[in-house]
């Protein structure tokens, strides 16, 4: 290396301050930080439309809003959340910036390609934003046929037309991160050296390209049926609603582990930094990674067992998802083992890391009730269900966005978080969280229905409750936005390694240069090549 | 000497690196082609089980002797872009372009058939949503089994279409000499996807124009 390569040494985000030099980077880099700004954004319109939901809820009566407008709350709520900010946010901003480092590339293989996911989200989003303006869609993020094609009179096709556009951009992206996985690892870097990271985006990416053109067709066909009048989902046109729920479902379910296991990867990473122990048993971790993707593709019946599907069926769907609990269950096991060998710190991204588990754990618990078949019955489309995928995704998925944020936050910006607000703001998220979906579980249980915005005056002390927690929440979610904000131009300046960490990520500058690294590194370790008990 | 296409996109190491990676994202893109396509495929089988009777009613009124010269003249194509994919690996530039030459000939070729069918469905009135009348206690289904015939097809023909305006890049780039035996990376690549194209319509030919005709 030559004595000034000091002097040469300009990090990405140096390499041109224009808007155009954003809007036209092929940086995979700058890509991420372009994600980033998109996404924290639609994260704030899906939060403002939960808090109409429960501020709604606060009374038995409805006289916050009227039904219509309830309904519009709930659909925007879940569009924007499910395929605006859960699907793409850990694979988009923190997979896009982190996976050629982490696996010792200059870039992603297909550059162009990645610009033009994100112009794909944006576009999405432009026309849900506009959709939303024209007035609204009151279907759900479900869009079950026969309503969204021949009943609701709401603006379906524009809220469709956002999601086959944004489906697009995760397709390119799953493309994308497959063949850079497959081909562009540093030498010495085998498949069981991947950080789990990785490997989670990996399995995430398989799903992506499988799952979202049956998604995107299916929409397409919703499109063309309510334009036409012609269509295979309206019985009164000769088709069939079921198939519409068998097509919906078969992309949707597996989308819930495009949601969770680019989280489980985050958690893994930050688990083995700051419990300073290498993953145990790293290969199970692997295989249960891909096994949760590929079973994930047989449960999505689980969603249907009301829906008139046979009996057998049922049992079939029912028992696939019990099956997906023991990948799963692996997961939790060794991350716990991890922690058990290791000698803890609790800086904010593992606290965020640490209620990630928790909350993960009992989502997929309750996530076992759901799926029994007899007590579905009793719990389907009750608060019980929303309160069991809320723990899963939010209380699983944001969390440990968050915690990825944080931790790799002086890898992105070259600048430390104040830790002591870090912290702060992890403990008011988990409570919060908390205090807002627990008692939902109490609620489904005494037959609280989903999307109704009355109910009966003895369940109201729960929802007042509930509405509180999600103040609190509210208030968790803001204060990372304001001290990272903040950080950018006064927080303490990281170095290339902050927090003494694995990972081919911190073996360069902070923030990174162009093309990353400047010379190709060389693999001789195994992942997490933390020296045990070192304290 | 010819420009051998010497510049390796910054990301990669080397040649063969681009190589394997152009290669496999073709792959994975056409995994999800087949998914895009399965959707219909679903359909038709969900929709065929509930009315059996109204789609082998219905197949009768397709062109089989349409449907199978194009699927001739499609496969045709398939052989000759073979053929230029085995002319870039020889590279001989006269080869790829006088083969791709053809198969553009053909896949138009292809299209203009179905054109022709299409507008006898629109003679018929049997075109859905548009002119669709048919009197028969049939009618729904009938009209079920022609809105996928219109959009299985049609979907197809987008990618035909696609496909030749590809391959006409591919052609002048051929004519200007950017292929080698060492870099004929996209020439194959374009193969691929071709090969896909007449892959579906394997499956669409029989579901459409062969099958519960009596
Ligand atoms: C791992 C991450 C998971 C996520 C992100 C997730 C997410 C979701 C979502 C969004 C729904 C609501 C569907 C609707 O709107 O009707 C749901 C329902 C359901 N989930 Fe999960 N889930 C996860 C894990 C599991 C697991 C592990 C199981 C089973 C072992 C499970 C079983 C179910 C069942 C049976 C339902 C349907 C309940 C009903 O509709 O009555 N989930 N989940
Ligand atoms: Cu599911």
């Amino acid at each position: 290396m030559s004595a000034n390569a000091a002097a040469e040494y300009t990090s990405y985000l140096d390499e041109g301050e224009t808007l155009k030099s954003w809007l036209t980077t092929l940086d995979h880099k700058r890509i991420a930080v372009l994600y980033l700004v998109s996404i924290t954004l639609f994260f704030f319109i899906g939060g403002i439309a939960a808090a109409v939901i429960r501020l709604e809820l606060v009374t038995a009566g409805g006289d916050f809003v009227t039904a219509e407008t309830y309904n519009k709350s709930f659909s925007l709520h879940g569009i924007v959340m499910v395929w605006f900010f859960l699907i793409p946010s850990i694979p988009a901003v923190l997979g896009n910036f982190l996976i050629p480092l982490m696996i010792g590339a200059r870039d992603l293989a297909f550059p162009r390609l990645n610009l033009a996911s994100w112009y794909l989200y944006t576009l999405g989003g432009i026309f849900t934003i506009g959709m939303v303006i024209a007035g609204g869609v009151d279907t759900g993020w479900t869009f079950y046929t026969p309503f969204s094609t021949m009943f609701s009179n709401t603006y379906v096709i524009a809220a469709v037309l956002g999601v086959f556009i944004v489906g697009f951009s995760s397709i390119f992206t799953g493309i994308n991160f497959i063949v850079t996985i497959h081909k562009m690892r540093a030498p010495g870097l085998t498949w069981f050296r991947l950080p789990m990271f990785v490997w989670a985006n990996y399995a995430t990416s398989v799903i992506m390209v499988l799952a979202t053109p049956v998604l995107a067709m299916t929409l397409t066909l919703v499109a063309v049926e309510r334009i036409f009048q012609i269509g295979i989902f309206d019985p009164a046109l000769g088709g069939d609603p079921l198939l519409f729920q068998h097509l919906f479902w078969f992309y949707s379910h597996p989308a819930v582990y495009i949601m969770v296991l680019p989280a489980m990867g985050v958690a893994s990473e930050l688990i083995a930094c700051f419990s300073r122990s290498p993953v145990f048993g790293y290969r199970f971790m692997a295989y249960s990674v891909m096994a949760i993707a590929i079973l994930g593709f047989l449960v999505w019946g689980h969603h249907m067992f009301v829906s008139g599907e046979s009996v057998y069926a049922g049992m079939m769907f029912s028992l696939f998802s019990f099956m997906v609990a023991i990948p799963s269950a692996i997961k939790v096991f060794n991350w716990t083992a991890t922690l058990y060998k290791g000698s803890i710190s609790f800086e904010a991204p593992m606290l965020y890391a640490l209620g990630f588990v928790f909350l993960f754990m009992i989502g997929g618990l309750t996530g076992i009730i759901v799926a029994a078949l007899a007590l579905d019955v009793h719990l389907t489309d009750t608060y019980f269900v929303i309160a069991h995928f809320h723990y899963i995704m939010v209380g699983g998925s944001v969390m440990a966005y968050l915690g990825g944020i944080h931790f790799w936050w002086p890898k992105m910006t070259g600048r430390m978080y104040p830790e002591m607000w870090g912290r702060i703001a992890a403990v008011l998220i988990f409570v919060g969280f908390n205090v807002t979906f627990f008692p939902q579980f109490l609620l489904g249980y005494l037959g609280m229905p989903r999307r109704y915005h009355e109910y009966p005056e003895e369940l109201e002390v729960l929802n007042v409750i509930s509405s509180g927690g999600a103040l609190i929440l509210a208030l968790g979610y803001l204060l990372p936005l304001l001290y990272l904000l903040w950080s950018l131009r006064y927080g303490r300046i990281a170095g290339s390694n902050p927090w003494e960490a694995k990972g081919l990520e911190w073996q360069t500058s902070s923030p990174p240069a162009k093309y990353n690294f400047r010379e190709t590194p060389i693999v001789t370790e195994e992942a997490y090549a933390y020296s045990p008990y070192k304290v | 000497m010819r420009n051998e296409h010497a510049i390796v996109a910054e990301q990669f190491d080397d040649p063969v690196q681009e190589y394997q990676a152009a290669t496999l994202g073709m792959w994975v893109f056409l995994g999800t082609e087949i998914l895009f396509f399965g959707v219909l495929f679903a359909g038709y089988a969900v929709s065929r089980f509930n009315y059996p009777e109204a789609f082998a009613e219905a197949s009768r009124h397709t062109d089989v002797v349409f449907g199978t010269i194009s699927t001739g003249v499609l496969l045709t194509s398939g052989l000759s872009m073979a053929l230029a994919v085995r002319g870039a690996k020889l590279g001989r530039d006269k080869a790829i372009l006088g083969f791709l030459i053809l198969t553009i000939l053909l896949a138009i070729t292809f299209l203009f058939i179905e054109g022709t069918e299409y507008y006898h469905a629109y003679k018929e009135q049997l075109i859905p949503a548009f002119n669709f009348t048919y009197e028969s206690p049939h009618e729904k289904p009938v009209e079920l089994f022609f809105f996928l015939y219109f959009l299985m097809t049609g979907m197809h023909a987008v990618h035909v279409t696609i496909g030749i305006l590809i391959m006409i890049a591919i052609a002048i780039m051929a004519g200007r000499g950017r292929f080698s035996s060492y870099y004929y990376t996209p020439v194959e690549l374009t193969g691929l996807y071709w090969a896909f194209v007449d892959i579906v319509w394997v499956f669409i030919y029989p579901l459409f124009y062969l099958v519960s005709r009596a």
